[in-house]
């Protein structure tokens, strides 16, 4: 067996190959994303980006019907949109195994909030499991996949930023594939109406019972003896590595791998062999809640708060342990916020709208960034597709004046995810909204996904794409403009135009990602230092590639992708092409 | 048991550090180490403030470096380097490209950027080796090569053989890039 260092995520894609899956759904979300860029590179397995989390669920729901195994990949805000076949999925069980895969984000490296998934699991009454580095991934997908055949039920594989995205050393194993289970009609199981779902509950409830006898015995959870027993600690996953970082074999730990339904005698057993047990989990206190509403006595979130990601110097500090020495600078340190890039086409279209001084509702991707200074181009971001509706509810409030400057932004991955509803709410109910579409060709927060509007699938074969513009129109729109976002004089006039216009109204602001292969860069732009005045008019635009060093602008060339944007803003000509 | 060292990998979003560790981990995985390597991918790719942890010893646990826990601190920018040093340890190593590239606080002129980050660093009697970076990868023959000289550098400060270094290089870059980048490590080692 060959042996490599693996990211988390990568760990995911290899053990729900060995373990045989054939069908992956997901949309992307960092931490989740590679999961299922790594599942794409196995050719056994199909994989597919779905326009949203809900969709890739009932993929993996049909997939698994049809008797394959089969699952769906998500950030722990994605579990929100695909709560709906959820619960329900919890009622019909699986034909095949299904694993929904759902990466939170403790400390939000990359997300709007801070949520628990395992209150899903909860909710759902669905078996969660939680491994600890890449090696136990592999094993406990294995694992998840004969529980869901076992108990009949999808289970949930909750992972972190910081297993998801960290490397460890996995051994490779072979694929193992079950044989496909036969699809036989089955309407009592699988059509929740009222009649047939009244009589699943029971079974649910049963479900629940079984396998937290499973919990009790069952080796994914387990206890790791130490030499002192003055303390226990209960934890999981990334709570596991902090812990034992500090504790090594000192004190035993009870390391949970599975969080839904969690054992009663087995943590019972382990609190007796302790004199004080705390308890390790960031987020919210799942584990503690069990333990006291089972009487069990444990200390948990009154030392390590509800806030962030851990670390190691988290439980070391909870357990009264002396900090270590480190440097600290006098000198402020500025702060590097992430920004968008040198010739990014979202700028310019950010820009008109701060000069306009419009109310922006923003949405969620690279283009959230225009909220930032100097741009400062944003009021509100939610939630996935939570631009347009806001802003409808918006001008509902408000009326005709703010209809005269109100905007709803979003990008084209977003827009296929959840803003086309939205949208059909404006033209159906009537505001004169004006929606910016920025369509950059790409999914491109989460690292260049491609989505239904690229016109390619997710292992780069040539797809279906949807056009935007008949889109808009067949959702009811009927004022639909197209500009491209470096021509800025262009980008005031529709955005003007627009804003006027008395009904809804689509504004397509379209270039594709600087990022992309296929985007060539031009030469950079450099500045006449005897023409600039200093007026720092570039400045507002926030490029990163312009900066003003001995009251002159200057460019970074290697930053500078030559988009030529600031040759607009420029009042005196100083930007010029090299060789002119 | 044998103790973690622990490196930390610090820059700006798009400056290459990712290679350099996937670098490191193959290299210290290939010596038998049990090793750990943790990123953040996402939002801080954006040209914001990246930090990659690797960690190596006989059984790591946390993906993590801490406050007063870094051997080595690599640092891909001055500001970078100063950001992260509270975790450097006592007696710890940081290796920085002495390379400044303004953030956007700076760039729209809302905070100065520390141009002495370095001499009070020295003066707190952090052990700080410097490197023009940026200049060496140039000599070498690309700018992008930065990553590569600054780990010749760390290389200098680690018991593990220049010949597994470049047989680490030779299986993490393009065929067609072997060579300028054995020149970028050599002169990052040698500088």
């Amino acid at each position: 067996m060959s042996k490599e260092l693996m990211i988390g995520n990568a760990a995911v894609a290899r053990g729900l190959w060995e373990a045989g899956c054939s069908v992956v759904s997901s949309y992307p979300g960092t931490p989740s994303t590679e999961i299922t860029e790594f599942a794409a590179l196995y050719d056994e397995i199909y994989a597919e980006w779905a326009p949203n989390e809900k969709v890739a669920m009932e993929v993996a729901f049909g997939a698994c019907l049809g008797g394959k195994r089969s699952a769906c990949a998500m950030k722990h805000v994605g579990l929100n949109v695909a709560a709906d076949p959820l619960f329900t999925m919890s009622y019909t069980g699986v034909n095949a195994g299904l694993i929904i895969c759902v990466a939170d984000d403790p400390g939000m490296h990359s997300s709007q909030n801070e949520q628990d998934s395992r209150h899903y699991a909860i909710g759902a009454k669905v078996p969660m499991i939680e491994a600890c580095d890449s090696a136990e991934t592999i094993e406990f997908i294995k694992k998840a996949y004969e529980i869901s055949e076992k108990f009949d039920t999808p289970v949930i594989f909750r992972t972190v930023t910081r297993i998801a995205h960290s490397q460890s050393i996995v051994e490779l194993g072979e694929r193992n594939m079950p044989e496909d289970k036969k699809y036989e009609k089955n309407g009592a199981k699988y059509i929740m109406m009222p009649g047939n779902a009244i009589k699943r509950h029971p079974v649910v409830e049963q479900r629940t019972l079984d396998l937290t006898e499973f919990a009790e015995t069952d080796s994914i959870n387990r206890v790791d003896e130490g030499k002192d027993n003055s303390i226990g600690i209960i934890t999981s996953g990334s709570g596991y590595q902090y812990v034992k970082e500090v504790v090594g074999d000192k004190y035993p730990v009870l390391k949970l791998g599975m969080l839904n339904p969690m054992p009663v005698r087995k943590i019972k057993e382990f609190a007796a062999s302790v004199k004080r047990v705390i308890v390790v989990e960031e987020l919210d206190p799942i584990i503690e809640n069990h333990c006291k509403t089972n009487g069990i006595d444990v200390e948990g979130k009154e030392l390590f708060g509800y806030l962030g990601e851990f670390t190691q110097s988290t439980v070391a500090k909870a357990l009264e342990l002396a900090e270590n020495v480190y440097v600290t600078l006098d000198a402020a340190i500025p702060v590097r916020p992430p920004m968008m890039c040198a010739g990014c086409p979202h700028r310019g279209m950010y820009y008109t709208l701060a000069k306009n001084k419009c109310n922006v509702m923003g949405d969620i991707g690279c283009y959230t960034l225009g909220a930032m200074p100097p741009l400062n181009a944003m009021d509100s971001t939610l939630c996935m597709g939570g631009s347009i509706t806001a802003a409808h509810g918006f001008n509902k409030a408000q009326g005709a004046d703010a209809e005269k400057k109100t905007v709803a932004v979003i990008g084209d991955s977003t827009f296929m995810h959840s803003g086309m509803t939205g949208l059909v709410n404006v033209s159906y109910n009537a505001s004169n909204t004006t929606t910016i579409i920025l369509d950059n060709s790409i999914t491109g927060m989460t690292g260049h996904q491609q989505n239904p509007t690229t016109g390619y699938n997710l292992k780069g074969d040539v797809a279906a794409k949807v056009d935007l513009e008949a889109l808009c129109y067949a959702l009811g729109i009927k004022r639909v403009t197209v500009v491209d976002p470096y021509d800025l004089k262009e980008c005031d006039r529709v955005l003007k135009e627009e804003l006027a216009a008395e009904e809804p109204s689509v504004i397509i602001s379209r270039r594709p990602c600087v990022l992309l292969k296929y985007v060539k860069a031009q030469k950079p732009l450099v500045v006449n230092k005897d023409k600039c005045r200093s007026c720092k008019a570039c400045m507002k635009f926030g490029c990163p590639a312009i900066s003003m060093h001995d009251g002159k602008a200057e460019i970074d060339a290697t930053l500078c992708v030559g988009c030529g944007v600031c040759e607009q803003l420029c009042h005196f000509d100083a930007f010029e092409r090299q060789g002119e | 048991m044998m103790k973690t060292t622990n490196i930390m990998i610090v820059g700006v979003g798009g400056q290459g550090s990712l290679l350099a560790s996937k670098l490191l981990g193959k290299l210290l995985c290939g010596e038998g180490y049990d090793v750990k390597v943790s990123e953040v991918h996402g939002m801080s790719q954006r040209g914001g403030s990246v930090v990659t942890y690797v960690r190596f010893g006989e059984k790591v646990y946390s993906p993590i470096i801490d406050k007063g826990e870094a051997d080595y601190i690599i640092s891909f920018e001055k500001l970078e380097g100063a950001r992260y040093v509270s975790c450097l340890k006592e007696g710890g190593t940081l290796v920085v490209n002495t390379q400044q590239i303004d953030p956007m606080p700076v760039i729209i002129g809302a905070a100065e950027y520390p141009a002495e980050i370095l001499s009070e660093l020295e003066a707190k009697a952090v052990n700080v080796d410097k490197i023009d970076a940026l200049a060496l990868a140039n000599v070498a023959g690309s700018s992008k090569a930065v990553n590569i000289v600054l780990l010749g550098r760390l290389a200098k400060h680690m018991n593990i053989s220049t010949e597994k270094w470049i047989a680490a290089i030779e299986s993490s870059v393009k065929p067609a890039f072997v060579e300028l980048n054995k020149k970028a490590f050599e002169l990052g080692y040698n500088s």
